[in-house]
């Protein structure tokens, strides 16, 4: 009897460990992967790398030297605009939505919130073509900014509203018995509850957002040029990526790899710290 | 109909006496439920009145529609009266605002607000219009909720570093903070241990000689312990409402008798 059972113990024992083994490979693989993907944008990147890199704008085509100032100024002009046009439009939608569950406009505006958030991005570009650079007669940061919102509002608004769903009701309740006013509630305490997690997910929009190339091909269009002008277009990281690796200079493709660099290490480092946090928040 | 009435008069407070009277107060919920089915009872002033009866009585839907907090719960409906200063809080002409801040709350888990042991005193009470300095109001609000020397050196802290009962006591000066006439008590000792049940208790009994405190248990030697008055309620019905002695000593309803020697419920 106990021999008969010490042999299932070893089987069954048997099959847990290769089990193990056969979940460990998949988790080598997209390690590896990821290891080789980030190593090879180092590598190539980290060479591209030196003062005139963050200071210059890029030269004309052909041209040795130069950097890629106008794409790191374009991306934060450009991310910040979609951000500011965003973050309350998000915070208002999401407040609707967690308030007023119930609602038959609330439902329907979650179904179409959620549909935008499939939208595949170069419609997006387009739309904002005909709807603003057309009329406007030019590319512009501002359109780039704007087709950026249309991303990031939906995707701020249902990781918001998850954020407001999660505050306690009992707060409200508390606030209702002391007489306070809802809109009182709503500014006093709810959103103050609120902000860690709204800064949570405006730093992940961010980082989303911030990596976008198919809505500003033909919005914010690119530009040589150091500008700052909302109505001019202007260049991105990912803009100046797309078109320095299609070119045939290798001067320019490590410029591309660069880009690469810098946008990454600033996506991680904004998504690194919040997941981490994350964690810590659940354990 | 059952003997409410009867009873309710041969308790005969002289009417100035009276803190708040219901007359067949009347909840029923959205989806069709009668909680409360039609009570009426008067309540005395500076006096702790306790609502007893096996969970799911209606205890907490009663209390919450002495100043209206079941406007909260979608298609919650109200019928009947709840008089306070002879006026019903249900009238048209009546802001739910002044009613709240006249009959203040306290629910059973204990929920202050996500600031700090200062701000969850002068927040709402700013919001109500008092000017300038806080430190004062924030002060005897703590004082009179026995909870000052705990946390004099500590005002700017979070409340949610409080332990439980500490936050009970806090939830009630923010209500104390309103100066309301009338404070309600859902179980609010029900998440607390022992000795933070037993501070609250005590901390009744200082409240009463200003306060009318209408308390919702349902633990019985509470009721005893803290309690002039005893309602019993069973099924959304008030069965016995009497001097708390005489409701546990001498019951007029079996119902009443066989609820207290914990034979049902
Ligand atoms: N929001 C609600 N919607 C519908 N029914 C409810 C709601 N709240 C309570 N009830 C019902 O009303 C009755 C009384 O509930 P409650 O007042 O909470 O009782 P108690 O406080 O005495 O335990 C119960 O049957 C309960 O299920
Ligand atoms: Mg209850």
């Amino acid at each position: 009897m106990s021999e008969e059972s010490s042999g299932l113990l070893r089987r069954r024992r048997r099959k847990n460990s290769l089990f193990t083994v056969l979940l460990a490979i998949p988790v080598i693989i997209v390690v590896f992967i990821l290891g080789h993907m980030l190593g090879k944008i180092f590598i190539n990147g980290v060479k591209a790398l030196n003062l005139d890199f963050f200071t210059k704008a890029q030269k004309p085509f052909g041209e040795p030297g130069g950097g890629i100032a106008n794409a790191i100024i374009g991306s934060v002009i450009v991310v910040l605009l979609a951000t500011v046009i965003s973050l309350p439009i998000a915070v208002l939608v999401a407040l609707y939505l967690a308030e007023n569950p119930e609602k038959r406009i609330a439902k329907t505006l979650l179904v179409v919130v959620n549909a935008l958030q499939g939208l595949p991005s170069i419609i997006i570009g387009i739309v904002i073509y005909s709807w603003m650079v057309v009329p406007m007669k030019s590319f512009s940061a501002l359109a780039g900014g704007v087709a950026l919102s249309f991303i990031m509002i939906p995707l701020l608004t249902t990781t918001i509203r998850e954020i407001f769903v999660l505050v306690p009701g009992s707060y409200r309740e508390a606030a209702l018995s002391l007489g306070v006013p809802r809109w009182r509630t709503t500014v006093g305490v709810i959103l103050p509850a609120a902000l860690p997690g709204i800064l949570n997910s405006t730093g992940l929009g961010i980082a989303r957002i911030a990596g976008e190339t198919a809505p500003l091909l033909f919005t914010a269009f690119g530009s040589p040029y150091i500008s700052t002008a909302l109505g001019k277009p202007i260049s991105t990281l990912p803009l100046i990526i797309y078109e320095y690796i299609k070119s045939p200079y290798d001067d320019w493709h490590q410029k591309a790899w660069g880009a690469a660099l810098l946008l990454v290490c600033f996506v991680l480092l904004i998504t690194v710290p919040m997941n981490l946090r994350k964690d810590r928040s659940k354990g | 109909m059952p003997s409410h009435d009867i009873l309710h008069m041969e308790l005969n407070f002289p009417s100035d006496h009276i803190a708040l009277s219901t007359k067949n107060l009347e909840v029923i919920y959205a989806d069709g439920a009668r909680a409360v089915k039609g009570i009426s009872l008067s309540i005395p002033k500076k006096a702790t009145t306790a609502i007893i009866g096996p969970s799911g009585c209606g205890k907490s839907t009663a209390l919450r529609a002495f100043n209206r907090m079941n406007e909260l719960i979608p298609g919650t409906v109200t019928k009947g009266e709840v008089l306070f200063h002879s006026r019903n809080i249900y009238a048209p002409s009546i802001d739910p605002v002044t009613v709240r801040t006249n009959i203040g709350m306290v629910f059973q888990k204990p929920n202050p607000f996500p600031k700090s042991i200062y701000e969850n005193i002068a927040w709402a009470a700013r919001i109500h219009g008092h000017k300038g300095n806080c430190d004062e109001l924030v002060e005897s609000c703590l004082r009179k909720a026995a909870l000052w020397d705990e946390v004099k050196d500590k005002l700017r802290r979070s409340a949610m570093s409080l332990s439980g009962g500490q936050q009970q006591r806090l939830c009630i000066a923010r209500t104390l903070a309103l100066t309301p006439e009338v404070i309600l008590m859902d179980e609010p000792t029900s998440a607390l241990d022992p000795l933070s049940t037993a501070s609250i208790e005590e901390l009744t009994s200082e409240l009463k000689k200003d306060y009318t405190i209408i308390i919702v248990t349902h633990n019985l030697q509470q009721a005893g312990r803290i309690s002039d008055m005893t309602a019993f309620m069973l099924l959304g019905d008030l069965i016995e409402y009497a001097p708390t002695k005489k409701l546990f000593v001498n019951p007029e309803d079996e119902r009443t008798e066989r609820y207290i020697t914990g034979r049902f419920g």
